[in-house]
């Protein structure tokens, strides 16, 4: 392979922005080239320059932006060819991938003109062949029933489909590069094992070098043959996969990899952290970027940036000083340079599970949307089911991890318990009160015992208020004086890991993991027993993650708080969560002990969503075998039959006929497995699938 | 799975180092801001200075100026500008420059009373329409798309018999009742937003109260927009006015408003353009200053609005179209 | 998208009735026809003035809903009522209909095309000299009342005409009625649209191109225009293509808000120019207090709204799949 020329070749490319502050220095010197048929991740957190740098490489930045360095495809310079000549080049040798896929799309024109566009500029083809070429195009990427398809509009597709249809614009022209930045980032979990698995395909036929962005090391770890990974605008550490997940020489790459949540690595344990945030890209310091956040930083790191070199001792290129240290046998091992936080124990631990007060208990929870039609005369044309009757119960000191893709319940479940309403059928108890018959008053004490952290840091504080006003509003809508209110409020930073000095600032001054922080605080603020956690570590980055999740545990064992955790990452909540209920359409499909359900799933959705789950871990990942499921959620407007999954259930397609004609027509009810381990499947039998 | 959206392009503020600034120079750092980027808007600067002087002519001019508006001058009747009568005299021998200054009083009171009026009502009936959503919402909005349909020119006009006699104030209310409109959609359409946003979330779980929240969360954060659109409405009040004085349906004598003055000095403008280029170019004057203040305050309070990327070297964008009545 | 239009003609036609029969009221209470008798030399007796007032259905004394019913039932049979002078609206309705909608057509055709296209054009060249310029001028124009556009264009023709020594641009009328022969009509028709024409093309142009200015921007930045660029159309033809669709449609709903807007201006451009058009006989009838007349001239601006809610509908259905699902 080493033979082959490189398709796509970048040298030290530098791009920067103007901006009020001077000069955003987003990409730094990045320097990679890719084979044909090749695969190569490129790996960074938000703001470290990889989106960027491929938009330069397509000459589609704004004209603010300033390019330096070379870009060659097949030896030809790109940065001097001017937009006439690139147009070209774009669609026809370089093909892009983007994240979103509903913006992504021209809304007003139907998917199949935009693939016939794409060929028409390239090809020389008349409409009639354009057409046929972009249906066999949808059917190549798995599209079902593709010639009628084509005629929809982006709006009228899901957003697996979309991204779909965007590969196939992609691969329209038989492109040399494919660069594809975050394609399964918007997307669920099952979906994106669908998308990851058509991209594959999508290289198999065209022989394309793939360059792949994202911020997800699992996702790369089975998918790509060379990892890249960035850090403020420049590569830290570059090699093939295996030496970079197994042999990683640089301390950022070292504690990524140690932050990550992951499914495999067997049961609960603190995660390790990486301190700090990324520096500003406007005035970077002197000196390595990551040597603030650099448990091993020394002075020669704080005055020198250290080149992308293979370094004595190493194998393949990092950007550090002492890279030649953590090779096999050096002075440091690369386990141990990040000092691994102890796990709490929570008092209600050594407590078992059935003799501890329920805290919140759910019973055949209903929430249907009546579907309305028309604009002055509303009538209903049907139910959109989006809670369907599920049961569940929270025990003091205890997490339930609640997990599911877009679209399947959870957050209406949550908002249920949170706008303490009257149900249309079930009920919602809250430390043994129905919160039906509650009153006024009452229903204002509830609301102090129940509190919920957001998911996204940046808007769940009002950014015109200063943190101890925030912190405060709580304490003074449910009555505490002003001196108790100014008492309260630094101990609280204080408690999440903040500086209690920092009352007067506003939340635009802190990063977003403090901000997730201040969040917390707001909801300990009056000492609640329940706390709702709505995706609450979803919006930050892998390497702040993992502090936020330490603090939920440590504040769990030291305030014995229970958790509702409502999350669609099923690695995170492994970490967290005591219990897990797995929901599907508006209903709970599996519920038992996170080691129950982790162990032996015995649903076949959660064995597929489990199996979808990407492991960093490229050796184990090229093992798997993914169950995927075929097609999309279906609406819950129009909730199947009998079991709500069969029409994607791998079991269901592997049953006999009579078997079948019970998930047709009956619907199951959760039956008991082993202990408390209950899954609504006829046919429940236990997997092992990471 | 981080949710992360890569941005391509820069962020436009710095990006919001977290850490050392002391805490005091916050408040004021940002109304910095705002100024140093209003003065980099140089139709802006152009817009502030121009008001400041218009204000100036009309109420500190006729302190030291020789001519009052009702005196007369028999010496000298249409003569074209001069020393003694700055800006000519019309048939009467009255100074225009003392009518034309007399009457930006009244215009420029108008169209201050009205914008404030409007954005007051544009805010409440928005965000409660936004926020209470329902049949609240949905009756209010049914009244916005009426009085939208409804030519307010023409209203006023015909409803300008019943207030013949009596205060200005009744114009001014009736020309604040028929700008609000677009305003209040744009202020529900905002709050629906907002309603979703998750600190307001929050602040419903804590138990805080609906109008409180309204006060405390939703109006503060648009204020920037209202005050923009407030400048903006003002000008449109302007206009507005002195349309309908023309013809006679809005300020009615002895009242005088640049409405009248431009009406009155019309018909004999062929020959003595004076009478008209004066104090229309006042108005046009005035009202253009609005328009680049208003548009500098929304590059400066509100940099990410719709088209103002970051770009270092600007000095026109957007305006908004909304809310003239002529 | 049959369905849909449906429930939007549903919508504006009650919204349009209700509007109507609003104005009608308005006048009703607010116009006294009785007024026009007073101070008639000679006298003319109270009982006879009531006599004629009831037979016009124009008596203030009456109960105004049973002037409405009355009025009401004329009009669901096509009959408009009574001027106060006796003559049958109907006929002055006729006359005058066409002139209106001559000019309300014209500037609505070319000032919306030549709005969207400059202010997509300035988007384009953002912060360019044409951007610039186009930008600047637009400010100008929306600065000034219609009035003073329209006088201004009409001083500046006198000019013109002066300086050349004889007509070349026509300021009063319609046509010269002195000609004869068809193409000479037809010719001096022309040359009278063209300055109220212009005045109110440029007003629409400058608020359109201002909104699709910005509407365009918000379109520039979009991950679809990058996607469009991606596939390899260059910067202008994904504009067009991709971006221009787009971009127009947020704008198509001003058509009816715009339509309102431009009949205020026509109203002016009328009465300056000597048209005599619907917005000409709105003033002139209210300071007659010609309560019918008014209310027909209520049911015109209604009707217009209508036809543009409409067309804005079926613009923007066929502009936008979205719609045309349910
Ligand atoms: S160069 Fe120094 S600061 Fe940077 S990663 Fe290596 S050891 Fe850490
Ligand atoms: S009941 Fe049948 S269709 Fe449903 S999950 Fe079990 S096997 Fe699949």
């Amino acid at each position: 392979m080493s033979e082959t020329p490189p398709a796509l070749e970048v040298t030290d490319l530098h791009v920067s922005f103007p901006s009020e502050a001077g000069p955003v220095r987003a990409v730094r010197g990045v320097s990679f080239s890719v084979r044909p048929g090749e695969v190569l991740g490129i790996v960074g957190e938000s703001g470290s320059g990889k989106s960027v740098s491929s938009l330069a490489v397509l000459g589609l930045l704004p004209e603010t932006a300033d390019i330096k360095g070379s870009v060659k495809l097949h030896g030809r310079e790109l940065l001097e060819l001017d937009d006439r000549d690139m147009t070209e080049i774009r669609g026809k040798d370089i093909a892009m991938v983007f994240q979103d896929p509903l913006s992504a799309l021209t809304p007003v024109y139907s998917v199949g003109d935009q693939i016939v566009e794409a060929l028409r500029i390239h090809q020389d083809l008349d409409k009639a062949q354009a057409r046929k070429r972009a249906v066999e195009l949808l059917d190549l990427v798995g599209i079902p029933d593709p010639a009628r398809r084509a005629g929809a509009f982006p709006h009228e597709f899901s957003g697996g489909m979309r991204q779909r249809a965007m590969i196939a614009m992609a691969i329209a022209n038989d492109p040399e590069v494919i660069i594809a930045d975050e394609p399964t980032t918007a997307l669920d979990v099952t979906i994106q094992a669908q998308i990851l698995d058509v991209l594959k395909k999508a290289q198999e036929v065209t022989g394309a070098a793939i360059v792949m962005i994202t911020h997800d090391l699992g996702v790369v770890a089975g998918f790509a043959d060379r990892v890249q990974v960035m850090y403020a605008g420049r590569p830290v550490e570059t090699g093939t996969v295996d030496d970079v997940y197994y042999r990683p020489r640089m301390p950022y790459t070292i504690g990524l990899l140690g932050s990550i949540p992951r499914l495999d690595d067997g049961g609960r344990h603190a995660l390790t952290p990486i301190d700090g945030n990324p520096p500003s890209l406007v005035d970077l310091p002197a000196g390595c970027p990551f040597a603030a956040r650099c448990p091993i930083a020394t002075d020669l790191c704080r005055r020198v940036e250290p080149e992308l070199t293979v370094r004595e001792g190493g194998n393949h290129p990092t950007a550090c000083h002492r890279s030649h240290e953590l090779v096999a046998g050096g002075s440091l091992d690369p386990a141990t340079i990040y000092p691994v936080p102890p796990l709490p124990k929570a008092p209600a631990d050594s407590v078992p599970r059935e003799d501890r007060t329920p805290v919140l208990e759910v019973d055949g929870l209903v929430k249907h949307f009546p579907l309305l039609y028309g604009a002055v005369v509303k009538r209903k044309v049907g139910e959109v089911r989006a809670v369907d009757g599920i049961s569940f119960d929270i025990r003091e000191g205890e997490t339930l991890g609640l997990v599911g893709e877009s679209g399947c319940g959870k957050t209406t479940t949550l908002l249920e318990i949170l706008d303490l309403p009257s149900g249309q059928s079930g009920t919602v108890t809250v430390f043994g009160k129905d919160i039906r018959g509650l009153k006024g008053a009452e229903r204002k004490a509830l609301r102090r015992d129940l509190q919920v952290v957001f998911q996204d840091p940046m808007a769940a504080l009002d950014p015109r208020m200063p943190v101890g006003d925030i912190l405060g509003e709580p304490l003074k809508t449910h009555g505490w004086s002003r001196d108790r209110i100014a008492a309260r409020v630094p101990e609280l930073l204080g408690q999440v890991g903040l500086d209690p000095d920092h009352v007067d600032r506003f939340p635009a001054e802190f990063s977003g993991g403090q901000r997730q922080r201040i969040s917390i605080a707001r909801a300990l603020a009056l000492e609640p027993k329940l706390v709702v956690l709505d995706e609450p570590v979803s919006a930050l980055d892998v390497s702040i993650q993992a502090g936020v999740l330490n603090l939920l545990d440590e504040l769990k064992a030291r305030m014995n708080l229970s958790y509702l955790f409502v999350a669609h990452d099923l690695s995170v909540v492994r970490h967290i969560a005591d219990r897990i209920a797995v929901m599907y359409l508006g209903r709970i499909v599996e519920l038992g002990s996170a080691e129950a359900v982790f162990g032996a799933p015995s649903h076949p959705y959660t064995q597929a969503l489990l199996s979808a789950v990407p492991l960093p871990d490229p050796r184990k990942e090229r093992e798997r075998r993914r169950i995927l499921l075929t097609g999309d959620l279906p609406s819950p407007a129009d909730v199947p039959t009998g079991c709500r999954f069969r029409n994607r259930c791998p079991k269901f397609a592997s049953l006999d006929e009579s078997d079948r004609g019970r998930c047709r027509e009956e619907d199951p009810a959760p039956t008991g497995l082993a202990g408390d381990h209950t899954a609504a499947c006829h046919f429940a039998a236990a997997v092992t699938v990471v | 799975m981080a949710v992360q959206t890569p941005s391509v392009q820069p962020p436009s503020q710095a990006p919001a180092a977290p850490g050392d600034q002391p805490a005091r120079r916050r408040a004021s750092g940002r109304l910095r801001l705002t100024a140093v980027r209003f003065s980099r808007n140089r139709m802006a600067l152009f817009g502030l200075v121009m008001l400041v002087l218009l204000f100036l002519m009309a109420y500190v001019s006729p302190l030291f100026y020789k001519w009052d508006y009702t005196e007369l001058d028999f010496t000298a009747f249409q003569k074209p500008p001069s020393g003694e009568h700055w800006f000519g005299t019309d048939q009467t021998g009255s100074d225009l420059f003392a009518l034309t200054a007399r009457g930006m009083q009244k215009s420029l009171v108008i169209g201050i009373l009205t914008g404030l009026i409007c954005t007051f009502v544009a805010a409440a009936v928005g965000a409660g329409a936004g926020y209470f959503g329902g049949w609240t919402d949905r009756s209010l909005m049914w009244v916005v798309d009426l009085l939208l349909v409804m030519p307010s020119f023409l209203i006023i006009a015909v409803l300008s018999p019943l207030f013949q006699g009596t205060t200005w104030l009744v114009f001014v209310v009736l020309l604040a009742a028929f700008s609000w409109m677009i305003t209040g959609r744009v202020v529900r359409s905002m709050t629906l937003t907002l309603k979703d946003r998750e600190f307001v979330k929050a602040a419903k779980y804590m138990g805080v109260p609906a109008p409180v929240i309204i006060f405390r969360h939703i109006l503060p954060s648009m204020a920037s927009m209202l005050i923009i659109d407030g400048t903006i409405q003002v000008g449109a009040a302007i206009i507005g006015e002195t349309s309908l004085s023309y013809f006679g349906f809005g300020v009615q004598s002895p009242d005088v408003s640049l409405g009248t003055v431009i009406a009155t000095g019309t018909p004999a403008a062929p020959s003595f353009p004076w009478l008209f280029y004066f104090p229309a170019g006042c108005l046009v004057l005035i009202c253009l200053s609005i328009a680049f203040i208003g548009d500098g305050l929304r590059d400066a309070l509100d940099p990410n609005s719709s088209g103002a990327k970051a770009r270092a070297p600007r000095t026109a964008k957007s305006t908004s179209t909304e809310g003239r009545t002529s | 998208m049959g369905r849909y239009l449906l429930r939007r003609l549903i919508n504006h036609v009650a919204l349009v009735l209700i509007a109507a029969s609003l104005t009608y009221f308005l006048a009703a209470i607010s116009l006294n026809p009785r007024a026009n008798f007073a101070g008639r030399n000679p006298p003319v007796a109270a009982s006879s003035v009531t006599a004629t007032l009831n037979d016009y259905n124009l008596n203030p004394d009456t109960p105004v809903v049973v002037r409405f019913a009355h009025w009401a039932n004329g009009v669901a049979h096509g009959d408009l009522g009574r001027t106060v002078t006796g003559g049958e609206v109907n006929d002055e309705f006729a006359r005058r209909v066409g002139v209106s909608t001559r000019l309300l057509l014209i500037a609505t055709i070319l000032g919306s095309i030549g709005g969207v296209l400059v202010g997509a054009w300035g988007a384009i060249r953002q912060y360019r000299t044409s951007d610039r310029v186009t930008t600047l001028a637009s400010f100008f124009v929306l600065a000034m009342p219609v009035f003073v556009i329209a006088v201004t264009f009409k001083l500046w023709a006198i000019d013109i005409n002066d300086a050349v020594g004889h007509k070349v641009i026509e300021y009063t009328g319609e046509y010269d009625p002195g000609l004869t022969g068809t193409g000479e009509i037809l010719l001096s028709r022309l040359q009278h649209l063209l300055l109220p024409s212009l005045t109110l093309i440029v007003i629409q142009v400058a608020l359109y191109s201002r909104y699709q200015r910005s509407t365009m921007l918000d379109v520039l930045g979009s991950d679809f225009l990058r996607t469009a660029r991606a596939k390899g159309l260059s910067r202008r033809a994904a504009l067009m293509k991709h971006g221009l669709r787009t971009a127009v449609l947020p704008v198509v709903p001003l058509l009816v808000y715009n339509v309102v807007l431009l009949f205020t201006g026509a109203t002016f451009t009328e009465k300056i120019y000597g048209w005599h058009g619907m917005g000409e006989w709105l003033v002139n009838s209210i300071s007659t207090n010609d309560v019918n007349a008014v209310a027909a001239v209520g049911m015109f601006t209604a009707f217009v709204v209508l036809i543009a809610g409409l067309l804005s509908d079926v613009l923007y259905a066929a502009l936008d799949p979205r719609v045309r699902v349910r």
